[in-house]
């Protein structure tokens, strides 16, 4: 098997998805590293301009993986491409982003090809020759670098903003070899219907400047009441983590997280919030991060700006007095 | 219709973790819990057949402390429960543990099969799907609802920020459930009570052991993240932490 590297990039009904260019990056480091040749792919139906936007990165060469039964998605699909793809374009690892596509279909990928992937990694690492993946576990507690045993393809994905997509280096004129794949008929089991949102969101809080935002550690419904006392003392609007929204103690239109809303403003103050990655994506972009977590060792510890290990509900009601103490 | 549900148990979420000497693993001497998902998956399975009757099966693959999670879904309405256990079956990677679940079923006909849609410890988001293609069944992952149709089942799967999808799955399947799927139900005693005479089939590992193969992925090392930020750590009592706060709230964050 060649030592090289395929990046397969994400595209929906024709459509790039932008985190690609953070697994691009993510290839470019690691074949610069390595010194393995770094090649992409993309499948679907009709995807030759999505090859032909990446072929200007800094890449040896991308294939356009055409199947009309790729579209739309399915697992099976995919899954029968790929495979295909990869037997007759054998590579010693294959990259993803971990986006919710990929996770429904990499694992059945690499067992199909009696292999593995090591899933929603966040960085690499190669050392005396051994490349391995930096992954969190334990609800982020814990990394842990993962090395491949076996003889591959080993499959990666990345986590979203584990690389810097921006930072993807330019300056290729790499080949676009089209490869038409066979999905025989009876290969697709599943019948999707048309993707689709939920009803209209009533509150945009990307537009918020101040968030203050509750998590399970608010435990009943009715101490919500405190965390809307401090978001209206600090003029802010309320926000919570996904179990607050599942239990329906607030509409889901205010979830912060990979399932909900991205905010990115001025102030987010997390009341009770563990940090677990799904909702961290949703807000790390904020200016300054305020957490109020008992336990010192949650991981919203490792992202915020501004630290309270304690009971929230010793520190809340005070907090709020002093808010409306400052604003006079 | 014929329900397994997978169900792992994970060390419980506020447990405080410490790492093992060798730095590949935790501290075993901690408090463990159901993994979420595995029990939104275990309540929509007795929902399921108590709307279209059948039979609801729970399975875990883990050491013997692992089967309080069965005798729970087994208080909870389960009609039987197999314990897959071995010590060994802790660092299985997701497809070993697949293969050695499909190895401890390979008698039993079911319709369909749940798994949560990742563990809250190797967070591996696999083992479901593994199993999928192991037994050759078609799969769909994060799941937010599941009707009976015709041709076998509607699901809706959930997509990110915020999106949706129906799809028509043919049975038998696989499915992955999410947490918030539907309101969890607590044991009663009258259940608790019954679940002591409910079948339990134990498979030790040694009689999966053929079906499994040596892991293809290895923690090398397990390490506590090292932070990208500069904390500011505020203490005292709450009424200085509040004072504290609210200074950087006016003269750093600038928000008052
Ligand atoms: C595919 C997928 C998508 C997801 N999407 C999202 C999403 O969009 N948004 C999201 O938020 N999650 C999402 N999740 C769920 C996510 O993984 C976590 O389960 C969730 O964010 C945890 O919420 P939490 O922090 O409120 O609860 P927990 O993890 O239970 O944390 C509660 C915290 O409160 C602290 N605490 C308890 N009592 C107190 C007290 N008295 N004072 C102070 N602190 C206290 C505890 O120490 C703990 O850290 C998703 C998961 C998956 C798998
Ligand atoms: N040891 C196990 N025993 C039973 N079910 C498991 C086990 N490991 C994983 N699963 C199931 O597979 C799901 C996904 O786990 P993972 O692939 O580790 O993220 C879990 O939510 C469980 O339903």
């Amino acid at each position: 098997m060649a030592d090289s590297i395929l990046v397969v990039v994400e595209q929906r009904d024709g459509k790039l998805n932008r985190v690609s260019w953070e697994t691009i990056a993510a290839g470019q480091a690691i074949a610069a590293e390595t010194g393995w040749p770094l090649e992409a792919a993309v499948a679907g139906a009709g995807v030759g301009a999505i090859a032909s936007e990446v072929k200007g990165k800094k890449l040896v060469k991308v294939y356009a993986i055409e199947s009309a039964k790729l579209q739309p998605y399915t697992p099976d699909a995919f899954a029968h491409a790929l495979k295909s793809f990869l037997v007759k374009y054998p590579t010693r690892l294959v990259l993803m982003p971990h986006t919710y596509q990929v996770r429904d279909f990499v694992p059945k990928l690499a067992t199909a090809l009696g292999s593995t992937a090591i899933t929603d990694s966040v960085g690499y690492k190669y050392e005396g020759g051994k490349l391995m993946f930096t992954r969190q576990m334990f609800q982020g507690k814990f990394v842990a670098d993962v090395s491949f045993a076996g003889t591959g393809p080993c499959f990666v994905t990345f986590q979203n903003g584990a690389f810097r997509g921006d930072k993807v280096e330019a300056g290729g004129s790499a080949a676009v070899e089209t490869v038409n794949i066979d999905v025989p008929d009876g290969t697709v089991r599943n019948k999707p219907q048309d993707v689709f949102k939920e009803a209209k969101q009533a509150v945009d809080l990307t537009q918020a400047e101040i968030i203050v935002s509750v998590g399970r550690g608010i435990k009943e419904q009715k101490n919500i009441e405190i965390a809307k006392q401090l978001a209206e003392a600090l003029g802010g609007e309320l926000a919570a983590s996904r179990p607050i929204c599942d239990n329906g103690w607030l509409p889901m239109d205010r979830q912060i997280g990979s399932s909900g809303q991205t905010v990115a403003p001025k102030l987010y103050l997390a009341l009770g919030i563990s940090g677990a990655i799904q909702h961290i994506v949703g807000m790390k972009g904020a200016k300054s991060i305020i957490a109020i977590n008992k336990d010192s060792e949650a991981p919203i510890f490792e992202i915020a700006d501004y630290a309270v290990v304690g009971n929230l509900f010793d520190i809340v009601p005070p907090l709020i007095e002093e808010v409306k103490k400052a604003k006079g | 219709m014929k329900i397994l549900v997978c169900m792992k148990q994970v060390p419980q979420k506020d447990a405080p973790l410490k790492l093992n000497e060798a730095g590949t693993w935790i501290r075993e001497d901690v408090s463990y819990e159901v993994n979420e998902p595995d029990a939104f998956a275990l309540e929509e399975a007795l929902r399921q057949r108590e709307k279209h009757s059948g039979e609801v099966v729970v399975v875990t693959a883990g050491p013997a402390r692992a089967q309080q999670v069965l005798r729970e879904a087994l208080a909870k309405g389960a009609d039987r429960a197999i314990h897959l256990e071995g010590d060994g079956l802790v660092a299985l990677d997701a497809y070993n543990t697949a293969r050695a679940i499909a190895a401890a079923i390979k008698d039993e006909k079911f319709d369909l099969i749940f798994t949560g849609l990742q563990s809250d410890d190797y967070g591996y988001a696999q083992t479901g799907v593994i199993l999928a293609e192991i037994l050759g069944w078609p799969h769909a992952t994060i799941i937010m609802q599941i009707e009976k149709n015709e041709g076998g089942i509607r699901v809706k799967r959930e997509l990110e920020a915020g999106f949706f999808q129906f799809v028509d799955v043919p049975l038998p399947a696989v499915l992955t459930i999410q947490s918030g799927i539907n309101k969890l139900r607590y044991a009663t005693l009258i259940g608790i009570k019954q679940a002591k005479a409910k079948p339990m089939r134990k498979v030790a590992l040694e009689e999966v052991q053929s079906a499994i193969g040596s892991n293809l992925q290895k923690i090398e090392k397990l390490y506590i993240p090292q932070k990208s930020k500069n904390t500011e750590f505020l203490e005292g009592a709450p009424a200085e932490v509040a004072k504290k706060l609210v200074d950087r709230l006016k003269n750093e964050v600038r928000v008052l």
